[in-house]
């Protein structure tokens, strides 16, 4: 167990548990956090979780931890580790089941003004076209070969389907593609799994938000993006569906035997990885690639059917209904990159498990128009509640792998959530307040309730303080739709 | 754990855990498999029953839990099925056999995403044997 007495202050919101903590630490962690969130996140296994993610052989630098960190399973969520090519281990565990979780915005030149009339309207269009909840069937039937197109080529493939355009592509994180991927490594379930599902939000905490952009931090970068204060936005949080899921489970359960026989001692069998370099490590990195780009071409497919009902509401109504993607980023994944790490400049696998990819000016991946301000960072908020525009800085390249926060990050349990919380009432409270919600589950309504989370604020004034993003804009809730 | 077997959920900030107990080694299967229909909220239709023959092995009993759970999810995810019937023996190297009884799914409220391995060991108790398991939901 982690107590306070055991970190090290490196700032007001920095702070390090040293090798010396525990014997079998490979690195140390590197914590991004206030004090008073790291005495809350002592409550539960965050911080054991991160010093046992330390263990995985090949480490370099730090194991990262999120202000947005909660408890989860092998990693904390919330965790950036960083392995050496071409020894060092992936860890399914460490990229987690929901492979590429991610987020969209979209941006629009709808003022409130014009909109609020019609927010109800859109929000049920969205509902309509956007199939949400448990067991929910995608948008569009896959066949066998047109799954395995998607796990090729991801957005490019929605492309060619006619529901994306150049501009997303360009403004998806990888462009919307992973290389590397083979399908070939993806089990049959994992394909009769995908295959019904794809264009579809699921359950659970994701969601399609309309926002309004209350409040512009940075009018150079906003400007960049397209977000002007007084509009509406869209978000999307989705990921790779049961695909993801099935990959990973699928890869979990190879990798017990393979970690087994490359002699890897494992703390805890959900941190099961194996070399890069290995067969092993290979067919999991092309398969999880497979997950990535399904879940590129799923929030695309999203993105398309949510400008439908766009469309469909303000068409006529307003002069210019269009969404333009802001950016799409990956919350849950593992990408090969290169980092300068004391000094050497070397490439590693960075898993990201809860964390965002925040790459600073002038980094080659980012879209032209991004290279003089950053990437953008998408960080959504609990329901209800409001959720930030960031950038990349220089500083999140040398101090976190280039990566910060991704969201609000639990702080109650579903279970303790839904006694503290009846869903109707929730959805009462939001709806007086403004918000319009669609949802195809109470429970699950109480479940995301804003009590449930962190106060997404004080998350990122914490990568702000740490300088490993900068705030571009807030963004409030207008309507929540939710499976 | 006031009776012989049985299954709660405990507190986890953002997944679920589930602790199941029974007798020996079958029955905590099942326990672990009523616990995690009731935490999804599954409910069954009534009327035509499904019969289902599930045969397994397991390198020992967590990796055998996670992959019977795992297969009952792959049941409900991919074929609609649920069941409240289970025969099951397991032998000496893990061998498993279960029969189960059940019907198509009426109401899932929630969808488990996986079963994890994560801190996962069944342990000998007074009583017989307990497990913790947490789900990725």
């Amino acid at each position: 167990m982690v107590n306070f007495q055991d970190l090290k202050r490196i700032s007001d919101y920095e702070w390090e548990i040293p090798k010396s903590f525990r014997e079998d630490m490979r690195v140390p962690v590197r914590l991004f956090a206030t004090r008073a969130m790291l005495e809350d996140v002592m409550k539960d296994k965050s911080l054991e979780q991160a010093v046992n993610a330390t263990t995985l052989p090949g480490l370099v630098g730090h194991v990262i931890v999120m202000p947005d960190m909660h408890q989860g399973y092998g990693f904390p969520i919330g965790a950036v580790a960083a392995t050496r090519l071409p020894d060092g281990v992936i860890s399914p565990g460490g990229i987690g089941y929901d492979i590429n979780c991610g987020v969209r915005l979209l941006g629009s030149q709808i003022s409130l003004d014009l909109a609020r009339p019609h927010l109800d309207a859109l929000a049920t269009s969205l509902n309509h076209f956007c199939p949400s909840g448990v067991g929910q069937k995608g948008a569009v039937r896959t066949s066998e070969a047109e799954l395995i197109a998607v796990c090729r080529q991801g957005s490019r493939w929605a492309l060619k389907q006619g529901f994306a355009s150049e501009a997303d592509l360009r403004r998806t994180e990888e462009e919307g593609c992973v290389e590397g991927a083979n399908p070939d490594k993806v089990s049959v379930r994992a394909r009769e799994r995908g295959r019904p599902q794809l264009g579809s939000l699921g359950a659970g905490n994701h969601f399609i938000e309309v926002d309004l952009v209350e409040q512009v931090f940075d009018t150079t970068a906003a400007s960049v993006m397209g977000l002007e204060q007084g509009n509406l936005a869209v978000q999307i949080h989705c990921g790779s569906r049961g695909f993801g899921h099935q990959i990973c489970t699928d890869y979990v359960e190879e990798f017990q035997g393979a970690a087994r026989r490359f002699g890897i001692h494992l703390v805890d069998r959900e941190l099961v990885c194996a070399p890069l370099d290995s067969r092993e490590g290979q067919d999991y990195l092309a398969a999880m690639r497979c997950a990535a780009n399904y879940a590129f071409a799923n929030r695309q497919i999203l993105a398309h059917n949510a400008r439908k009902a766009f469309e469909q509401v303000l068409a006529g109504k307003v002069k210019d209904w269009h969404l333009h993607q802001v950016y799409d980023i990956c919350h849950n994944m593992g990408k090969i990159e290169m980092h300068i790490i004391d000094g050497e400049r070397m490439k590693v696998l960075v898993h990201r498990k809860g964390a965002t990819r925040a790459f600073g000016p002038g980094s080659p991946e980012l879209p032209e128009e991004y290279q003089s301000i950053g990437q953008p960072v998408l960080v959504p908020g609990s329901m209800g509640t409001a959720s930030w525009v960031l950038i990349g800085t220089e500083t999140s390249m040398t101090q976190s792998f280039g990566s910060t926060c991704h969201g609000a990050g639990r702080l109650m349990s579903r279970h303790e959530a839904k006694r503290a919380v009846r869903g109707e009432k929730l959805r009462q409270d939001l709806e007086s307040g403004g918000i319009h919600i669609r949802t195809g589950s109470l429970a699950g309504l109480a479940e995301e309730a804003p009590q449930a989370y962190k106060d997404v604020d004080q998350v990122v004034q914490a990568v702000v303080g740490g300088g490993i993003a900068r705030k571009v804009a807030r963004l409030v809730p207008l309507a929540v739709i939710k499976g | 754990m006031s009776t012989a077997f049985g299954f709660r959920e405990n507190q986890h900030t953002a997944d679920w855990e589930l602790e199941a107990w029974a007798a020996d080694f079958p029955s905590l299967l099942e326990q672990s498999a009523r616990g995690m229909y009731t935490l999804s909220g599954m409910r069954l239709q009534v009327g035509s029953r499904q019969r289902r023959t599930i045969k397994l092995h397991g390198d020992d009993a967590e990796s055998l839990l996670v992959g019977f759970l795992t297969e009952l999810l792959w049941l409900e995810q991919g074929e609609g099925l649920a069941f409240d019937s289970f025969s099951i023996t397991v032998d000496q190297q893990y061998n498993l056999q279960a029969e189960l009884g059940g019907s198509a799914i009426s109401n899932l409220d929630k969808e488990i995403k996986a079963v994890t391995y994560h801190n996962l060991a069944v342990q000998t108790t007074e009583q017989g044997l307990r497990v913790i398991i947490v789900f990725d939901v």
